[in-house]
């Protein structure tokens, strides 16, 4: 357990598989970026595994002002165990104030970990995060200059702002997708501070028999236009509608939940709070009725078009085009629209 | 060789129905208007333990910590196979952040002789899934998560496919173990019936008590104490006593219970409200739809 530091560093927790840095890492570094210039501290990424060195300059391209490296044999494939360890080691030695990682499947298995033996606080899949003050109410102190984690809770109906202002580091993981990427500059300079851990066969507590990596199907995150069936659209054979309205607008087809457990498209295509959060130029919500958890993955597109047949539906509260009337008859009018345009 | 499962479960709201009559004026949330269910993974971190220990015998564990109540929970582990339930249940709970709760759930789990630990992946009111990695921490033993197939248990070393968002990774570790399960694993059974009609009047000592309150208002604390203990012990010899533990049992240090155990606090609750800043209603016709696209071209929205 670490006391507040305040001349504590912003981290960044650099996942990367197979010398392939996440997307995540890189999304977090433009907000990591700005929290640390609030609080007039440095930005560091941990990076952690074996032979990895030349991903350091990239995180510095990116935002960071340091790269603390730790190379190990023992870190070349990540597990929770050995990767917990490393880390807490160096969060002790370094005390940073602020510690941030993805809430990607690897961020979610190892920082639970970590803050179980630093025993600090730790704030899952925030959507966005900012520096504010707060008072407490037992005895009135001022606590100035919080990390505010802010997530969606109970299922998306509420959003929750969450601070630590006692023990530290004040730690969060960060959904996928909510925070745009930077663009890498080259000309960035930064500093590399290697690190060693102290590991042992022991702390590998995890043999890893096989693995079978599947690329994504889709590439939701990067689409400019996302269109999207619900429930609503019927079947797995009418939405063939969805892929038609996607493909001659060169848009990615998605999909919610229901949809996706009704087996109308593959869970890769899932939009929302259990699958991934996208920000699209346009967003079609086609038979989509609007579940907030539904909604938490797409509210922040910048148009949103909705067609159902329910005035009641959720979705229009957040539609800036409202299409009342049966998906059936509007998406072959969009489709003919559109191919009349260009 | 036979193995004992713990397996930690939750009673939660269920944050799938919720709806307006739900949320308080000032944004929070009304748990009592919200139907308390069984949380989902938990179902299958219990049918894994059923499954391990059909194949292999052994005994099951369920525990939860929560409010009296969430002895429903525990009740409902017995209808489908589970062997002993416990309920964790003290008002120094409260407020507990998931350290806190990993903490206390440690206390308990240490008192139990075990050889794999089995969580859900996450509780569907915080959606976090901390709690079981930070319990395997507290135990300092080894974690699988995101376990979507259990492949072998052999002796000492347990198997199992996790899910690695983009694929999957199949490990091995030595018992014990700590695995938290998603909803691909399996399908959980339904209660049997006649585990039902004994298990049914299974209770912890609160519930025993609130009843004999209830049927014998009149009487005095001290024979409402004695019939409660009566009770109990009858209960007991049936194995129909639901354990009760509150934090003295479970050897809990309090300084990492509850709210002051807890590093994470809550600065502030906002109910969503999502609204586009402007929005144009739109005739299901040719010309209005052919309109919008226009004006999506025209904004550069479609390239």
């Amino acid at each position: 357990m670490i006391g507040v530091n305040r001349e504590g560093e912003v981290w960044v927790f650099a996942e990367q598989h197979n010398g392939q840095l996440e997307d995540t890492p890189i999304e977090l570094m433009s907000k990591a970026r700005w929290l640390a210039d609030t609080l007039g501290v440095k930005l560091a990424a941990a990076l952690l595994g074996d032979n990895v060195k030349d991903l350091a300059a990239k995180l510095i391209h990116y935002g960071a002002d340091k790269v603390y490296l730790i190379e190990h044999p023992l870190l070349e494939h990540y597990q929770a165990n050995s990767y917990a360890k490393a880390i807490f080691d160096l969060v002790h030695k370094y005390e940073p104030q602020i510690v941030l990682y993805g809430a990607t499947i690897t961020g979610r298995d190892l920082a639970p970990r970590i803050a179980s033996a630093a025993k600090a606080g730790l704030t899952a899949d925030c959507t966005d995060l900012q520096i504010g003050d707060h008072t407490t109410i037992k005895d009135g102190q001022l606590h100035k200059n919080l990390l505010f984690q802010i997530r969606p809770a109970f299922g998306g109906n509420i959003i929750a702002t969450i601070i630590n202002y006692d023990r530290w580091p004040q730690m969060a993981t960060v959904r996928e997708g909510v925070m745009p990427m930077p663009e890498p500059d080259a000309a960035r300079r930064g500093e590399i501070i290697e690190e060693k851990a102290e590991l042992s066969q022991q702390d590998l507590t995890l043999e890893i028999l096989q693995e079978h990596k599947r690329p994504k199907k889709v590439n939701l995150k990067a689409a400019r236009i996302i269109v999207a069936g619900g429930a609503g659209v019927g079947s797995k054979d009418n939405f063939k509608l969805i892929w038609d309205l996607a493909n001659c607008l060169g848009a990615a087809p998605a999909a919610t939940r229901a949809a996706v457990d009704l087996g109308f498209i593959d869970g890769d295509h899932q939009v929302g709070q259990t699958g991934t959060t996208v920000r699209p130029n346009l967003y079609i919500a086609v038979g989509i009725s609007g579940a907030i958890q539904h909604q938490a993955g797409m509210s922040q597109s910048q148009k949103i078009v909705a067609i159902n047949n329910d005035t009641e539906a959720p979705i229009f509260q957040i539609a800036h085009y409202k299409i009342v009337g049966d998906l059936n008859v509007v998406v072959p009018k969009m489709i003919k629209a559109i191919k009349e345009k260009s | 060789m036979a193995y004992n499962c713990v397996v930690l479960i939750k009673q939660v709201p269920d944050t799938k129905r919720i709806t307006g009559a739900a949320m308080n004026d000032d944004g929070t949330v009304n748990r009592a208007a919200l139907p308390a269910i069984f949380n989902p993974e938990d179902l299958n971190a219990l049918e894994l333990a059923l499954q391990i220990k059909d194949k292999f015998g052994g005994s099951i564990t369920v525990i939860t910590m929560g409010p009296p109540a969430a002895s429903a929970v525990l009740r409902d582990s017995l209808f489908r196979g589970a062997d002993d339930a416990i309920l964790i249940t003290d008002i120094r709970c409260a407020a507990s952040d998931t350290l806190a709760t990993s903490y206390i759930l440690s206390c308990a789990v240490k008192k139990v002789d075990y050889d794999i630990v089995v969580c859900g992946r996450q509780a569907i009111d915080g959606d976090t899934a901390q709690v079981g990695p930070q319990l395997a921490e507290k135990l300092g033993i080894p974690q699988i998560t995101y376990v979507e197939e259990l492949i072998e248990l052999n002796g000492k070393t347990i198997t199992a496919r996790r899910n690695i968002g983009a694929g999957w990774q199949q490990v091995k570790t030595a018992l014990p173990a700590l695995l938290t399960v998603t909803s691909d694993a399996n399908e959980p059974r339904v209660a049997a019936a006649k585990k039902m009609m004994k298990y049914k009047k299974a209770h912890t000592p609160i519930e025993v008590e609130q009843k004999t309150q209830a049927e014998n208002s009149a009487a005095d604390e001290a024979d409402i104490k004695a019939l409660v203990a009566h009770k109990c012990s009858e209960l007991e010899e049936k194995g129909l006593l639901i354990k009760q533990w509150d934090l003295d049992f479970v050897g809990a240090d309090l300084n990492w219970c509850g709210r002051g155990g807890s590093p994470t606090k809550v600065h502030r609750i906002q109910s969503v409200v999502l609204a586009a800043k402007e929005s144009k209603d739109v005739e299901p016709n040719d010309k209005a739809i052919s309109d919008m696209i226009h004006e999506l071209i025209e904004d550069k929205t479609i390239a």
